[in-house]
């Protein structure tokens, strides 16, 4: 079933190109459902249990008791549709259960059928329905179709965010035994191995020590690439792509040079290999505390003084907004730092103290351009001020570069729009989501190729870096268009003294 | 029909009293468990409370979003705004100040009112994305407010009511004494749908108006690094651990 889709025609990004409904568009577009034995292993039912309705209302009922984003949002949606074209998912697909109300609605349609009085008393006038086998199959589909990026949050006059309740109806999928077999095999994979691509211990050394050959081999300068050292002042936590994939490594050279340029000892960690935490992606809290406490732990067992995470969207978000809830408070930890810090901060930092010196003709000849990663730029922050998380990695660029432009301003900074992989659909069964996704950005970035002689796009995220390099070539560009900031990084540094 | 729209009256008043509060204090006895607030946001708690207050007077989020819908939305609102404060002399003895001063701009506040609801109609009609996003319910709280504010503006520009009769019978309802409404069909209409909407307000999507400030993606302030946000489940989580 793969692959038997057309690739959209990227538009012209001034004119906000506006797809005709198409009902049912995306409705053949699935995830795999959970195996059994993944489903086992995070503790949820194996299968659809029989009495799958009464324990879905049963959860739902438990969910609005204890978020009151879902209690909210289930009552003060007034349907002005502000928020209909602006998801990429629908813009890209055209598919109206794709528009943020009407994926909402598939929930607001069941809360207001066994939640409210008007849903009870006349169902047929407020849109209420019955929970049934189809509307369930209708739920995993299109909750699997949402990202989870929060574009509509931020332009919804009430700040319904359409994340939060994609997480709570995974939440009651999963609770059912109708989970989503990607999110779930790789939070089993964290569980038992440490980090989502299940790279053992082992595997890991081999890799880390390759790389260091490499960079000594490239740059002559013995750059390290510290494995569980006790006492290091860093533990850096990074998205476990960032081991092997490109240009995720790429990226992870840059860390390694800045930390070796700075002076600062790091250490990565075997047990907390792994920054991404998809336990967001489920809405699961108990998972989420449970992948973020392997951090607590490895901090405390290594004995390090700070910690910083690498380029990562989701995990930023989780770092950034909730690490301090799900597994603080941080008072071992060097109070002189925020906790958890971003490797662009601690980059930033150093530049701006020309700690690190820097050499732009690394990167001669690129004209770039920067992709907002969603949950970095809708759901948290860098440096001590709103909206750091859009400077800050564009500073760092513009030190590396010979040339900048940021795309259509509609579609960056708080506006930007997601990649098309994030929110756990980076999985090749949803590869027609994922394309067709993608194509809001695709048609931003087209025009500043064409107009400004863009030749690489940088993110500061492992999923918008590996979904872009899988689906631009669908639309003809080059997959190698896709840098790691720290790449540009790594490209530039003056390593040897650096007094 | 002095009874009738007196115990209406005293029923809707009710409903919707005891309706809001029981929803504002579930609103507000939710946990929320995260902080979860759409970022870039202010990092101090004013700063998120004048961020409320900026999309609950001028919609600020909804003038990002879309131009033309938040003229049709403004025009509804701070029209239907001007209405309501200019009713206030309804409802008391000697009229303070401000209500006194807003008296000249009801016709136009209550016109600018109806052309927003027809613009928002119209809206809802015409644009296939939000036609197919719209239940019956929708159509009924669009024709509910239309109807109250048609049946108003008959009264004002048509066949003017007894004006001093609808302040004396509202103003004995508030003290339990029941005084003669007038005998005017216009005004029975307009009444009667007024208590229908204030019966449905809890029970419908009217709950935005006071949803909105309990909204966690905009009334928190950012500041989960300096300050750990735990909510009562959650911390029950923490038994036993490192």
């Amino acid at each position: 079933m793969a692959d038997k889709f057309e690739t959209p025609v990227l538009g012209d990004v001034e004119e906000r190109p506006m797809p005709a409904l198409a009902c049912g568009a995306m409705a053949q577009s699935r995830s795999y459902v959970a195996a059994p034995a993944h489903q086992e292993a995070l503790g949820f039912p194996k299968e659809l249990v029989p009495d799958w309705q009464e324990k879905a209302i049963a959860k739902m009922g438990d969910l609005l008791s204890r978020y009151r984003s879902l209690r909210v949002y289930m009552d003060i949606c007034v349907k002005c549709g502000a928020c209909t074209d602006k998801c990429h998912y629908f813009l890209g697909t055209g598919d109206p259960k794709n528009m943020p109300v009407a994926r909402q609605d598939l929930f607001r349609s069941v809360y207001r059928r066994y939640f409210t009085l008007a849903g009870k008393i006349a169902p047929k006038l407020v849109g209420a329905k019955e929970f049934t086998k189809e509307l369930l199959d209708e739920w995993f589909n299109y909750f699997h179709q949402c990202s989870q990026c929060r574009r509509c949050s931020v332009f919804c006059p009430y700040g319904i965010d359409t994340a939060e309740i994609s997480m709570a109806a995974r939440e009651i999928m999963d609770s059912i035994g109708y989970g989503q077999k990607y999110c779930n095999e790789i939070i089993g994979k964290v569980h038992k191995i440490g980090n989502n691509l299940g790279l053992p211990a082992p595997a890991l050394e081999d890799t880390l020590a390759g790389l260091e050959e490499d960079m000594e081999a490239d740059s002559g300068v013995a750059v390290k690439m510290p494995l569980d050292v006790h006492g290091a002042e860093v533990l850096l936590i990074t998205p476990s792509a960032d081991f092997f994939a490109e240009p995720h490594v790429l990226g992870l050279m840059g860390y390694a040079k800045v930390f070796h340029a700075s002076g600062v000892s790091w250490t990565l960690s075997t047990k907390a290999s792994e920054a991404g935490n998809f336990g967001m992606f489920i809405g699961n809290y108990e998972q989420m505390r449970k992948i973020a406490m392997r951090i607590r732990e490895a901090a405390i067992e290594l004995g390090v003084k700070r910690i910083v995470f690498g380029e990562c969207g989701h995990a930023w978000r989780v770092a950034y907004s909730f690490l301090n809830t799900l597994v603080g408070p941080w008072d071992f930890l060097d109070p002189r730092y925020p906790v958890p810090q971003h490797i662009v901060e601690f980059t930033t930092d150093l530049i701006r103290r020309k700690g690190i010196k820097l050499d732009k003709s690394g990167n001669d000849g690129m004209v770039l351009t920067f992709h907002d990663s969603c949950n970095i730029a809708r759901a948290s922050r860098m440096g001590d001020f709103p909206g750091g998380q859009f400077v800050l990695p564009r500073e760092i660029i513009k030190a590396t570069v010979p040339k900048f432009v940021d795309m259509n301003r509609d579609t960056i900074l708080e506006k930007t729009f997601c990649c098309g992989g994030g929110g756990g659909l980076l999985t090749d069964e949803l590869m027609e989501v994922r394309v067709k996704g993608a194509k809001p950005r695709l048609e931003a970035l087209k025009q500043v190729v064409e107009q400004e002689g863009v030749t690489h796009m940088a993110t500061i995220c492992a999923i918008c870096k590996a979904q872009f390099t899988k689906v631009l070539p669908y639309y003809g560009y080059d997959r190698e268009m896709i840098v790691s900031v720290h790449q540009l990084v790594s490209n530039t540094i003056i390593l040897g003294d650096n007094d | 029909m002095t009874t009738v729209f007196a115990i209406l009256f005293a029923v809707a008043t009710t409903v919707l009293v005891v309706g809001l509060v029981a929803k504002i204090i579930q609103f507000a006895r939710t946990p929320a468990p995260l902080k979860i607030p759409t970022t870039p946001a202010p990092l101090t708690k004013s700063g998120a409370a004048f961020r409320v207050a900026r999309e609950v007077v001028v919609f600020e989020s909804l003038f990002k979003s879309n131009k033309p819908l938040w003229i049709f939305a403004v025009l509804f609102h701070l029209g239907l705004f001007v209405v309501l404060a200019r009713h206030v002399r309804y409802f008391q003895e000697h009229v303070w100040l401000p209500f006194q001063l807003v008296q000249p701009f009801g016709l136009y506040a209550g016109l600018m009112m109806m052309g927003g609801l027809a613009l928002l109609a119209l809206r809802r009609a015409v644009v296939p994305r939000i036609a197919y996003i719209t239940s019956p319910s929708d159509w009924l709280m669009l024709f509910l407010l239309m109807g109250i504010g048609a049946s108003g503006l008959a009264m004002k520009l048509i066949a003017h009511t007894d004006i001093i009769g609808v302040k004396a019978f509202f103003i004995g309802l508030m003290s339990f004494e029941i005084h003669p409404l007038p005998e005017d069909p216009v005004l029975a209409v307009h009444l009667g749908l007024v208590a229908l909407l204030m019966i449905v307000f809890p029970f419908s999507k009217l709950l935005h108006a006071p949803g909105i400030f309990f909204s966690p993606t905009r009334n928190q302030n950012d500041d989960p690094r300096e300050r750990r946000h735990l909510s009562n489940w959650a911390a029950k989580l923490e038994a036993g651990r490192n």
